[in-house]
């Protein structure tokens, strides 16, 4: 079955607020090699500027893709995830996210464009914090292969 | 928009280039980047599942590639100051169950905005001397 482009516009969330710890930036920071000690200590990202740990620029995937899996296990959208090649991924951040932050992210399916057999996926979780104010922009497109 | 611990806009000129690393990805590297990411898709670690599906073999996650090249403008640019990022992934990086798979990152002064006081920083990102990410630009917040 196709991904049904009528899905385009649908919307997933907010769900339970994701709780960013120290622990959780020092494990992400240590698998992509961001060396700063602002994303291990709470003195060093003070020194930085910044009220806590500081999370490295692509953090914010780890909440942006539990986001995204609603859209991929919606039967109503039919994305077969065995066929899913992630194709492109932006971030926009309005501000860093720290520790201690509790964000909630909502996401929203922006375009289906079919292909030569493949359905493109674009999705944009947009991320905001405890009082409502906007952190990050997460835009995602997955590539569909659908079966022939 | 400016940022007091970033990299002086001033002394920046286009061409140059800010950073540069080479990291040797392993297996392990991948499974480390799966836990922390939350991101299990078997053809991060599975042979098997990697090959029914068409590719050469276990690959990495395109996003730990992506968050690499973050890390290497994050380190010159100063943490918090890469303000936007994106890339599109052009090419898998085939990893060994043994040995590694060396990814270069190259990061580049694309352009210099005065009125934002920001600099984008084009990243060329190479495995076995073919480029595996397309596109990859940040924008950097300096001061």
């Amino acid at each position: 079955m196709p991904v049904n482009i009528d899905a385009v516009g649908r919307a997933y969330g907010p769900h339970e607020p994701y709780e960013v710890t120290r622990v959780k930036i020092r494990e992400f920071a240590d698998a992509v090699d961001a060396r700063s000690f602002a994303h291990r200590s709470e003195e060093a990202a003070r020194a930085e500027g910044y009220p806590d740990v500081v999370a490295p620029t692509t953090f914010a995937v780890v909440i942006a893709q539990q986001a995204e899996f609603h859209v991929v296990v919606d039967p109503e959208v039919g994305v077969d995830f065995s066929r899913v090649v992630h194709a492109d991924e932006r971030f926009s951040h309005h501000r860093p996210i720290v520790a201690g932050d509790l964000i909630s992210a909502t996401v929203h399916i922006d375009a289906i464009k079919q292909r030569g057999g493949i359905s493109m996926v674009t999705t944009r979780t947009e991320l905001s914090d405890e009082d409502g104010s906007p952190v990050s922009t997460v835009t995602s497109t997955l590539a569909v292969r659908e079966e022939a | 928009m400016s940022s007091e611990n970033g990299p002086a806009f001033d002394a920046l000129e286009v061409g140059e280039v800010v950073a540069e690393r080479t990291v040797e990805l392993t297996r392990d590297s991948l499974v480390r980047y799966a836990g922390a990411s939350g991101d299990f898709n078997p053809i991060h670690y599975n042979e098997v599942v990697a090959e029914s599906v068409g590719l050469p073999g276990v690959i990495a996650h395109g996003m730990l590639t992506m968050g690499t090249a973050a890390s290497v403008v994050e380190e010159w640019a100063g943490p918090g100051n890469v303000v936007d990022l994106q890339t599109r992934f052009t090419r898998p990086v085939p990893v060994p169950a043994i040995g590694e798979a060396a990814v270069t990152f190259t990061a580049k002064v694309g352009a210099l905005d005065a009125e934002k006081r920001t600099a984008r920083i084009d990243i060329t990102v190479e495995h076995d001397g073919q480029k595996v990410l397309g596109k990859a630009q940040a924008v950097v917040s300096c001061a």
